[in-house]
């Protein structure tokens, strides 16, 4: 064409047009339909809203982050003596909160399941896109009241909040960082209502619930609990503000209020979010070992099933957390067993995910090596939530490092692990480039390596009696402590290292085609980075779910 | 067991206990995630893309397998479950010759005190080879009792009584923690456990002797702070007389049975309305902000020593 | 019209009817935190709570009661109108359930106010205050949301009677304001 107008940029309509290292995909994608602040700002598009996503919550996660780093070097010596008594707890309580509320709940729900749910059931956007667009809003001024509370001086009440120390005792910022997580809550609310509303009107012609990608599945469950539970933490931190702002108080021991109850009202919410952490974490590896191994799932409505099943369940285990805090033998008896019904849908994941690599053809790419740490170290995790599940034997590890490292297998080793994994398979995907598959391999095994290291000796610690939550603790325990430290550091270098070479693929990284991984799925036909409005047809889809050429005809050789 | 380095001290057979459920479960974890690392990395070698296997294979999905994989787990797991629950059944069943102690938790230490009126502060010496029961109570927040070598602990909750109660068999000092977040300085809220031989703990009774047990320190207080004025046999009020009231049964206005137990006795003095005596006035008032909670200890211990006199009838 | 992620007006009128749906579940479980608070506070102090509730002004909760009930009954109606298509009626309908609603918030304040002055509202110790506290954060709250509701309702009398999907949700919100209404009363006034 001879008559296009000269512009410096290129014009994202016009797929001739070339611009600086741009490929045609990209000048008609997501990415480029409008340049200026505003078109971020006020997008409604999923896509660029989960991009929003990705950028604040990677931010809090470094911010949590370097908490952490400030404990780890803290309990480097037996005494206290980078932080004050004060300062410490400060710390661990940032930490909690921020990891908890502003990183790991939005972290793959947010960005990936804004990203690919209407992608995977073939839709143009979520049920409500200005809705997504306000959650997110939300989400960053509940993220602006946490930072406040940081540079105001912080809260010192664990992330649990406890009363009546958190009611009547702590000073520090209680109310603003119990405002900060009740904000977020709406966030968390408005979005699960978006995925469950979309999974259930927009599906494509002829994606039936049979022929839903595992990832939407647990999307699906894990929205039921953002729904259901999230009020009622927002009603307990409600209940805390008002105790502390007016003095009207429900659970003040003085008045004959019973401290119990908030515990119940707490757990009975951060149970069931503790599978909001780790059902989009187990529907995420679903999809890396069926892509990694080119290989339907072994057994999909058990895997599916499981997903409802933990969600499910996972309401009635709450009081696991308080077998020591005083309530009724008989109730701690009943939450220990249904903790052991609770494990019996992750078995069935577990062990359906090892028979899926069977006879597969196993690609031993980022992804799958992501995966494969998740397997590892959340069957790790979770079996030590059985110990924990235990009566006696919690008698003596509650409250403990056992505890610590126990969840920390499960939200860092396991639901981290599952964040990078799916930043690192569907990258191509989003930014249509693709990276050096030899430092993906490099950062998954230093993860893996420095997790263990960071929380395996804490196991033992825990198992010793150090209690959590102690910056001073007795020199014998010493060793265990720096390796614990080591590891940290460790970790937290192989933290860094994606931003290098994503950051790096960006500009440089090959063009990625449309399905780089030979995966199934809806969102693989579609050109990477996606189009704006997704499909430029709705697609009809008259096959089952990971339907890999292999398992079309039986016995077909590798 | 205790003589490795990661192993904590064991100071009691329940100690031992639990240590041989935590190992034998070690074994069962193996057990059941040694497939799932063996077979991943088997089949990442042996299905290796590009690589040529044998690849054919049936229908994807074996119902059979996929319940017995989740049933015989579980199955295992329900071993430990009775083994658990009966241990922490036990803990919650203290024997009745047990040496009684009352705890008092506070921002931030921990205050002890004997039945024969022996107090002591950060550091607990108790007798080995008997039973010995904690009655905890809080004056502010929640703490938590923990006792590693016992294997031990309990949240101390503001507002009720909580217990803890064991029989330890091996002299030593051990240590003692709080472990529930109680606030500002909850990493040196600690202190020692002195498990003594029964000579040993006589004499150190005898070295830090008072003059009044609990009891009578209970009843002194019951004399300054008014309690006779109504409940004592003098009175005028009509009030319940307290003899022979600890362990037994008191019909209360609103038509139900409490037992009176300590829980009892001390909701009846911080909160007097809560829970009326059949026949009675509801006129007592309360001493919430009057008695501290060790005082309040002092006096349960009081009117349980006089359980064994006969009750009177309104 | 249709908007942008939807092909038909059936498939945006069904989520948008389901969406409301699901966030009426989690005002529920909101409420229902609430209500687990008073069942605990019940159990645990059966008699004060009782006597407690005893003192509560047991008439006003029930005019009260019947404001809520009466402007739900001009609720239904007006849906009832949007689907004949009454527009102008369904403006009147929702304005008159939108007064009753700022009726029960004036005769809410009456009902703080005597109680206040009775001493009743922040009596001092025990579990008579406890109670006191649950009473006034729970009829708060649920102020706040007759408080929305009816901002919500006249605004649609105002600018929207015409759009259905929107005149059936506002109305299904009023109607669990109400539906939360019919519970707290029973619980916290006829606790006896
Ligand atoms: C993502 C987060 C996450 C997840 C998924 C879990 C999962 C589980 N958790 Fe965990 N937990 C936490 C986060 C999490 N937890 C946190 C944050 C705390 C501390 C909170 C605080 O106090 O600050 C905690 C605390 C905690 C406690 C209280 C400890 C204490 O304070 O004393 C208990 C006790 O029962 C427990 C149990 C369990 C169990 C039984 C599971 C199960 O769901 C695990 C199921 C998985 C498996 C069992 C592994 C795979 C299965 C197999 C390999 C098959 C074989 C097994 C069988 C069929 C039996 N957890
Ligand atoms: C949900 C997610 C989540 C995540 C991702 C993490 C990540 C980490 N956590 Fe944490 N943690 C919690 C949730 C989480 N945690 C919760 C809920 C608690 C309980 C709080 C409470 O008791 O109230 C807790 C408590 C907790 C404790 C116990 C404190 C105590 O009780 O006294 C410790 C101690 O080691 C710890 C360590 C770590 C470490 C080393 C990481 C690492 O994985 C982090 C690695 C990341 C980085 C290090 C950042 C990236 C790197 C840099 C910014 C460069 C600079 C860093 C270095 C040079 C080291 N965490
Ligand atoms: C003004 C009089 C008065 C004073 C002072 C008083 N009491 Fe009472 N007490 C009563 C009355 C009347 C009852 C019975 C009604 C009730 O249960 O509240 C009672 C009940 C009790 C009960 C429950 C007895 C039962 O049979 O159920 C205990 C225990 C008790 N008081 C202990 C004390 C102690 C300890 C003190 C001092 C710290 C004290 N009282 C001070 C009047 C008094
Ligand atoms: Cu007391 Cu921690
Ligand atoms: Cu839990």
């Amino acid at each position: 064409m001879t008559d296009v107008p000269i512009n410096k940029r290129a014009d994202p309509n016009d797929i001739r047009d070339r611009g600086l290292s741009e490929t045609p995909e990209e000048r008609a994608s997501y990415l480029r339909a409008g340049h200026t602040l505003r078109s971020w700002f006020l997008t409604t598009d999923h896509k660029r809203i989960a991009l929003l996503y990705l950028v604040s919550v990677t931010f809090f996660f470094f911010v949590g982050g370097i908490a952490a780093a400030l404990i780890r070097i803290d309990l480097l010596t037996p005494e206290g003596d980078l932080l004050s008594n004060e300062g410490y707890n400060r710390a661990f309580t940032l930490h909690g909160v921020i990891m908890v509320w502003f990183f790991l709940i939005p972290s793959i729900p947010n960005t990936f399941g804004n990203f690919l749910i209407p992608l995977m059931i073939g839709a143009k956007d979520l049920a409500f896109p200005r809705l997504n667009l306000l959650s997110w809003y939300i989400y960053v001024i509940g993220g602006l009241c946490t930072l406040f509370v940081l540079v105001a001086g912080g809260v010192d009440t664990g992330w649990t909040f406890y009363t009546p120390l958190s009611s009547m005792f702590a000073h520090g910022q209680v109310v603003m960082a119990a405002t900060a997580v009740f904000i977020v809550g709406f966030s968390s609310i408005l979005t699960g209502l978006n995925f469950i509303v979309t999974i259930h009107k927009l599906r494509c012609p002829g994606m039936t619930w049979g022929r839903l990608p595992l990832f939407v599945w647990s999307h699906y469950a894990t929205s039921l609990i953002l729904v259901l539970a999230t009020p009622v933490l927002s009603i307990t931190l409600a209940l805390i503000a008002a105790e502390r702002l007016f003095g009207v108080g429900v659970f003040d021991p003085k008045l004959g209020g019973d401290p119990l109850l908030y515990q119940h009202l707490f757990w009975f919410y951060s149970h069931p979010a503790v599978y909001i952490m780790v059902l989009p974490g187990l529907g995420v590896v679903s999809e890396l070992v069926t892509a990694a191994a080119r290989k339907r799932v072994f057994g999909y409505w058990f895997v599916a099933g499981s997903s409802l099943a933990i969600a499910a369940v996972g309401f009635l285990v709450w009081g696991h957390h308080m077998f020591v805090a005083g309530q009724s033998m008989y109730a701690s008896a009943v939450f220990s067993f249904l903790s052991l019904v609770v494990a019996v849908p992750s078995a069935v994941k577990v062990y359906n995910w090892t028979a899926t690599l069977y006879k597969g053809q196993i690609a031993i790419d980022p992804p799958f090596l992501f995966a494969a740490s998740f397997i590892g170290l959340f069957v790790f995790g979770g079996l030590t939530g059985l110990v924990l599940a235990m009566l006696a034997v919690d008698m003596h590890v509650h409250d403990t490092y056992f505890v610590i490292a126990h969840f920390h297998y499960i939200m860092v080793g396991g639901t981290v692990s599952a964040y990078f994994g799916a930043l690192h398979f569907w990258w191509p995907k989003m930014f249509g480039r693709t990276y050096p598959m030899v430092w993906g391999r490099i950062m998954a095994l230093l993860i893996y390596l420095g997790f263990n290291l960071t929380f395996f000796p804490q196991f033992i610690l825990g198992y010793l009696g150090m209690p959590r939550r102690y910056h001073v603790y007795p020199p014998e325990w010493q060793v265990w402590n720096v390796l614990s430290s080591t590891g940290a550091s460790i970790l937290g270098i192989a933290y860094l290292l994606p931003f290098v070479y994503l950051l790096w693929s960006l500009r440089y990284g090959p063009p990625a085609s449309a399905n780089p991984w030979g995966a199934a799925g809806l969102e693989w036909t579609v050109p990477s980075p996606p189009p704006k409005e997704n499909f430029v047809e709705t697609p009809v889809v008259d096959y089952p779910a990971y339907n890999y050429p292999m398992e079309m005809e039986e016995g077909a050789r590798g | 067991m205790s003589a490795l380095p990661f192993w904590p001290h064991e100071a009691s057979a329940y100690s031992a206990e639990i240590d041989h459920l935590a190992l034998a479960f070690t074994v069962l974890i193996v057990l059941l995630s040694a497939p799932v690392f063996v077979l991943m990395i088997i089949f990442a070698v042996k299905y290796r893309r590009g690589r040529t296997a044998d690849r054919r294979h049936p229908v994807n999905s074996r119902i059979g397998f996929e319940i017995s994989w989740a049933v015989i787990p579980f199955a295992a797991m329900l071993v430990f479950y009775v083994w658990s629950t009966r241990l922490y059944f036990q803990q919650h069943h203290p024997p009745g010759n047990a040496l009684e102690i009352q705890v008092v938790a506070k921002q931030w230490m921990w205050k002890f005190q004997h039945p024969g009126g022996q107090r002591e502060i950060n550091e607990l010496h108790v007798p080995i080879g008997r039973p010995i029961l904690l009655t905890l109570a809080s004056q502010d927040v929640i703490h938590d009792l923990y006792v590693p070598a016992l294997r031990l602990k309990q949240d101390v909750v503001p507002g009720r009584y909580t217990s803890l109660w064991f029989d330890a068999d091996t002299v030593g000092v051990y240590r003692l923690q709080c472990s529930q977040f109680c606030g500002a300085d909850h990493a040196v809220m600690g202190g020692y456990v002195h498990l003594l031989s029964p000579s040993d703990y006589a004499r150190w009774l005898e070295q830090a002797g008072t003059d009044m047990s609990l009891a009578s320190q209970g009843a002194a207080l019951f004399r300054t702070r008014g309690c006779s004025g109504c409940h004592g046999a003098a009175a005028t009020v009509k009030a319940p007389k307290l003899e022979g009231l600890f362990g037994h049964e008191v019909p209360l206005s609103d038509g139900s049975v409490v037992t009176a137990d300590a829980q009892y006795i001390r909701d009846s003095i911080l909160m007097p309305h809560a829970q009326v005596a059949a026949g009675y006035p509801d006129i007592m008032p309360t001493f919430q902000n009057v008695l501290a909670e060790d005082d309040v200890l002092k006096l349960v211990a009081y009117i349980k020593s006089l359980a064994a006199e006969p009750r009177s009838k309104p | 019209m249709v908007d942008q992620p939807y092909s038909t007006v059936l498939q945006q009128r069904e989520a948008a009817t389901m969406g409301m749906f699901v966030f009426l579940g989690t005002e529920i479980m909101l409420f229902g935190g609430m209500f687990a608070v008073a069942l605990g506070l019940r159990l645990t102090h059966p008699r004060e709570f009782v006597d407690s509730s005893m003192q509560l002004h047991v008439w006003i909760g029930a005019i009260n009661t019947a404001v809520l009930l009466t402007s739900s009954a001009a609720v239904a109606l007006a849906v009832h109108a949007v689907r004949a298509r009454q527009f102008r009626a369904t403006s009147v309908l929702f304005v008159i359930a939108a007064v009753l609603g700022v009726v029960f918030l004036g005769i809410k304040a009456f009902e703080y106010a005597t109680e206040y002055r009775e001493g009743l509202l922040l009596p001092p110790v025990g579990v008579q205050r406890l109670f006191m506290d649950l009473y006034l954060v729970s009829t708060g709250l649920h102020a706040l949301h007759v408080t929305v509701g009816a901002g919500l309702l006249a605004a649609v009398a105002a600018f929207a009677p015409q759009r259905a999907t929107l005149v059936e949700n506002t109305g299904l919100f009023w109607h669990l304001v109400d539906a939360i209404w019919v519970f707290l009363y029973p619980v916290l006034y006829l606790a006896r």
